[in-house]
């Protein structure tokens, strides 16, 4: 034989190695016959194996064996990956990549492969304590506002004052979502808390998420507004946070722990007949809870209970039969575009166009390549701008060619980015969530 | 020459960038989709021209290094898994559709163009490619030529040779060899470019590839027949041969992989019967509704429970698909998932099949079996486990059974994957001593240093 047979099993991970540590069989459930390929947005791009699935999940099993040293070089092509799940549903064998992808950042962020005083400042901060706390996030959101409504940010893209800031800022800026002028909570209280039915069909909970209540919080509002009319009572629990989905793409296990904790506890799932996501990020981690907690005695069968009631909002509304507003109402040409995470992470498609091509007068044009990965992908696009940008570009190339005046998408990561997408192809299309869409047919039905 | 002095070398002829050392790179392509190999290589490069090939085979043939020429790396007896000390030359680069001649109804690529693409091109000027192997979304075809793939239509349609009208092969010592041409009847000579297509890269690399596309079937109707036993349907297919029906494709499937499919895709395949038989007509409409026809009868004589017809287009298209997964659904099941390749004249289906079932029971080893048994060909894959040398031993030794029995029955070790390594073992009993003699001496007249894939195919 010209090849050898390969070390088979890992080493014991004598030096808590999370690779090391985990259940083999989630690493040998690859058999690299390499479907992933053909769906894995950086291998395309780069034609190396190592931006492969089939190559990265090669690299942690070595890691695992003992065969390669975990160096550098690993840590940055996991930070390459976007994470988007593609190679998920494309797999044949069922290999959970999301594990394995959580696992080895986690892993990397204990070994401090990446680390530099820039770095860990920054992470210490964002992640760490900014979106520990909806309290801290809700400031943060109060000052972008200001700089936003004051006219410094017209100076800023205007005026030529961008040239003024650090290149890494100014290429952040264009990305800065557009705050809301109220957060959801203050929309709920003025408008929608006294709309909730007297003999509700079920009793649901949203989580206002971080960035969507900031920047979206129309879109939650959206939310509250549809899951009424479809007779739900909404309750929005005041000491929710952010999901965690940031921090356990990023390596922070722990953190992402502590949140979820503290949303069971604030949630109190076994009041509830669903806890609903509009936010296709962060579903598939909330769904996932009951994983994350598995080891956690106090709060294990809660957060089984928890993952359970999980729903997207898409998927709970055709699963207890939403009503279709009436018509007619005016002509829109729309096409949709697939948060990954909501196609590769939560299975959910199908859903959403079918509320869609449920709204009188909207035309769903389905453009090439929808679930393609926008580079969004979390915090992607800060990190990784230029295969980010790639990705956009050609993501708004598909959207031109449809003809569509809106994009329907489900993400909040994906509709700051195609919202940046849509200035820097200067395209006339707004980006709408598909249930602000509804909302918004609704609102504008004629009498019954 | 060691391995810097080459690795510079080559930086010399490349960018950088196209000469892979670092260790994260080099354990990524240690292996292709063939269970239980892996070995590193020296480097990896990844040409962009054939320019580039010819020049890197040169200082390969100058300094005796082993290459293992690639593309996708999907392939499944390990032909291009490394050897010690050889440098991968990895051909995804080299990726460009140069031309459809609509006129002369040809395709030409290069080496490293998807199988995919290729169909994708030639549909979209009205034109079919027939060869659809398995791993048509991620194989090159480059790797399709060099392994002479077959695919699910090649009951009707043939396999790669059957469509491989030219070629250009950079050979062991970095000249440029053209063969073949776009003339339908194309006698000069040796039958030179036939050499290479099924070489696996031992003779030469293949780097631009000519292929003849035919017109588009009219119209095509898809069948799933249901059994409560194995040889019924086996013997269903042998019927249908005898009874001199070709239709596109008659694809089997076990119940062990029924159920890992259709726990991948969901399609309502049927999970409690022994297998199920997929069968497609396609061409002029009359022809396709004649044999859908008499299909289906046959299938209810041989006692099939039930026979369903595909509602729509995409129906089908989703049951093939979902037939092309059956191999990686079934890691479902196992760690270790062994494919073997072995076909049979279509008169033997029924015994062969029994005694692959006898022989996974003897030694106690799980097996699911699929296959196109329309052209006799075979996948009984036997699910292990590598991390239990005992089992993987037991597992070894039904196969060696397997393929003593296909060779006793008329048939072949493999039918569509190649030899590379993982059948190297059983290619002189196949073969005889002629044969392996002749193909020797063809290995030593192109590659008189041994440096094209050694070890693979030959010793």
């Amino acid at each position: 034989m010209t090849a050898t047979a390969i070390a088979t099993g890992p080493r014991p991970a004598a030096d808590g190695s999370l690779l090391a540590g985990l259940d083999y069989a989630v690493l040998q459930q690859c058999m690299h016959c390499g479907m992933c390929l053909a769906v894995c947005p950086t291998y395309e791009e780069t034609l190396r194996e190592r931006s492969s699935p089939r190559g990265r999940i090669a690299l942690m099993r070595a890691i695992a064996d003992g065969r390669l040293a975990i160096r550098r070089a690993f840590a940055e092509e996991l930070y390459f990956c976007l994470g988007c799940l593609a190679c998920t549903s494309a797999c044949p064998a069922g290999v959970d990549y999301a594990t394995l992808f959580e696992r080895a950042r986690a892993e990397v962020e204990r070994r401090g492969l990446l680390d530099s005083p820039k770095r860990r400042a920054i992470r210490g901060l964002v992640v760490k304590r900014l979106f520990m706390s909806r309290r801290w996030l809700r400031r943060l959101g109060a000052a972008m506002r200001l700089y936003q409504q004051s006219g410094c940010q017209w100076l800023v893209r205007h005026a030529g004052l961008k040239y003024l800031l650090p290149p890494s800022l100014r290429r952040l800026e264009p990305l800065a979502p557009r705050i809301s002028r109220r957060f959801t909570e203050a929309l709920f209280r003025r408008l929608y808390a006294r709309r909730n039915p007297a003999r509700p069909r079920y009793r649901v909970g949203l989580l206002l998420g971080c960035v969507q209540d900031l920047a979206f919080a129309d879109t939650n509002a959206d939310t509250i507004y549809v899951l009424q009319e479809n007779g739900c009572e909404v309750v929005l629990p005041a000491q929710q946070e952010c999901c965690g989905s940031l921090h356990a793409h990023n390596g922070e296990l722990e953190c992402a722990r502590a949140l979820a904790r503290r949303n069971i506890d604030a949630f109190a799932p076994e009041t509830l007949d669903a806890i609903i996501s509009n936010a296709g990020g962060c579903g598939p981690h909330m769904k996932h809870y009951g994983h994350l907690l598995a080891d956690d005695p106090e709060y294990a069968e809660r957060a089984r209970v928890w993952s359970a009631k999980v729903k997207d909002i898409h998927e709970f509304l055709v699963e207890i039969g939403f009503r279709p507003p009436r018509g007619p109402q005016r002509p829109q040409r729309v096409t949709y575009h697939e948060s990954c995470h909501l196609n590769h992470g939560q299975h959910v498609s199908a859903q959403p166009r079918q509320i869609l091509r449920a709204i009188p007068g909207l035309e769903l044009v389905e453009m090439a390549e929808a679930d393609w990965c926008c580079g969004s992908a979390g915090i992607y696009n800060i990190t990784q701008p230029e295969m980010a940008m790639k990705l956009l570009d050609r993501k708004m190339e598909h959207v031109r060619r449809t003809g569509a005046e809106v994009i329907a998408s489900a993400n909040t990561g994906c509709n700051i980015q195609l919202e940046c997408g849509r200035e820097r192809a200067g395209l006339a299309v707004t980006v709408k969530h598909p249930i602000t869409l509804l909302a918004e047919a609704y609102r504008a039905e004629p009498p019954a | 020459m060691d391995s810097q002095t080459l690795i510079a070398r080559l930086r010399s002829l490349l960018r950088d960038e196209q000469v892979l050392t670092e260790p994260e790179d080099l354990t990524v392509y240690a292996f292709d989709g063939t269970a239980l190999l892996n070995q590193l290589p020296a480097c990896v490069v990844l040409p962009e021209s054939t320019e580039q090939v010819a020049a890197v085979m040169s200082l390969a043939h100058e300094q005796g290094v082993p290459v293992v020429p690639r593309g996708a790396g999907s392939g499944l007896a390990g032909g291009s898994v490394p050897v010690a000390g050889s440098l991968v030359l990895c051909l995804v680069r080299m990726n460009r559709i140069l031309e459809v001649d609509a006129r002369n109804l040809t395709l030409t690529a290069e080496a490293g163009a998807l199988t995919q693409a290729i169909a994708d091109a030639a549909a979209a000027a009205g034109l079919f490619y027939p060869p659809d192997p398995g791993s048509i979304k991620i194989s090159t075809i480059g790797g399709n030529v060099a392994n002479n793939s077959g695919g699910l239509r090649g009951l009707k349609y043939g396999v790669t040779r059957d469509y491989v009208m030219a070629l250009e092969v950079v050979l062991a010592d970095g000249q440029v060899l053209e063969t073949g041409s776009k003339c339908v009847k194309d006698v000069a000579g040796f039958g030179l470019k036939d050499l290479f297509i099924g070489s696996e890269g031992a003779l030469g690399v293949i780097t631009r590839v000519t292929l003849k596309l035919i017109p588009p079937p009219a119209a095509k109707r898809t069948l799933l027949a249901l059994f409560d036993r194995m040889t019924d349907a086996a013997e269903t297919i042998s019927q249908i041969i005898a009874l001199k029906i070709i239709p596109c494709t008659l694809e089997f499937l076990d119940r062990a992989t029924i159920g890992c499919v259709e726990d991948y895709a969901h399609i309502g395949l049927p999970r409690d019967c022994e297998a199920v038989v997929l069968m497609e007509a396609d061409g002029h409409p009359a022809e396709v509704e004649e044999q859908a026809t008499a299909m289906a009868k046959v299938a209810r004589e041989q006692g099939a429970r039930e026979v369903r017809t595909a509602a729509s287009e995409e129906q089908a298209t989703q049951l093939a698909t979902a037939r092309r997964t059956a191999f990686s659904a079934l890691a479902r099941l196992a760690p270790t998932v062994l494919l073997e390749d072995i076909t049979v004249p279509r008169s033997e289906l029924a015994r062969m099949v029994a005694f692959i079932q006898e022989a996974g029971q003897r030694h106690r080893v799980r097996v699911g079996t699929f296959g196109h048994m329309g052209d006799g060909n075979l996948h009984p894959t036997f699910l292990t486990n590598e991390r239990q040398p005992e089992e993987l031993q037991r597992a070894e030794a039904a196969l060696r059974e397997v393929f003593a029995r296909a060779i006793a029955l008329g048939g072949t070790i493999t039918g569509e994957h190649g030899v590379g390594v993982a059948k190297k073992p059983f290619l002189p009993q196949q073969l005889g001593p002629v044969g392996m003699e002749i193909s020797r001496r063809l290995k030593a007249s192109l590659d008189p240093r041994g440096i094209l894939n050694p070890g693979k195919v030959l010793d």
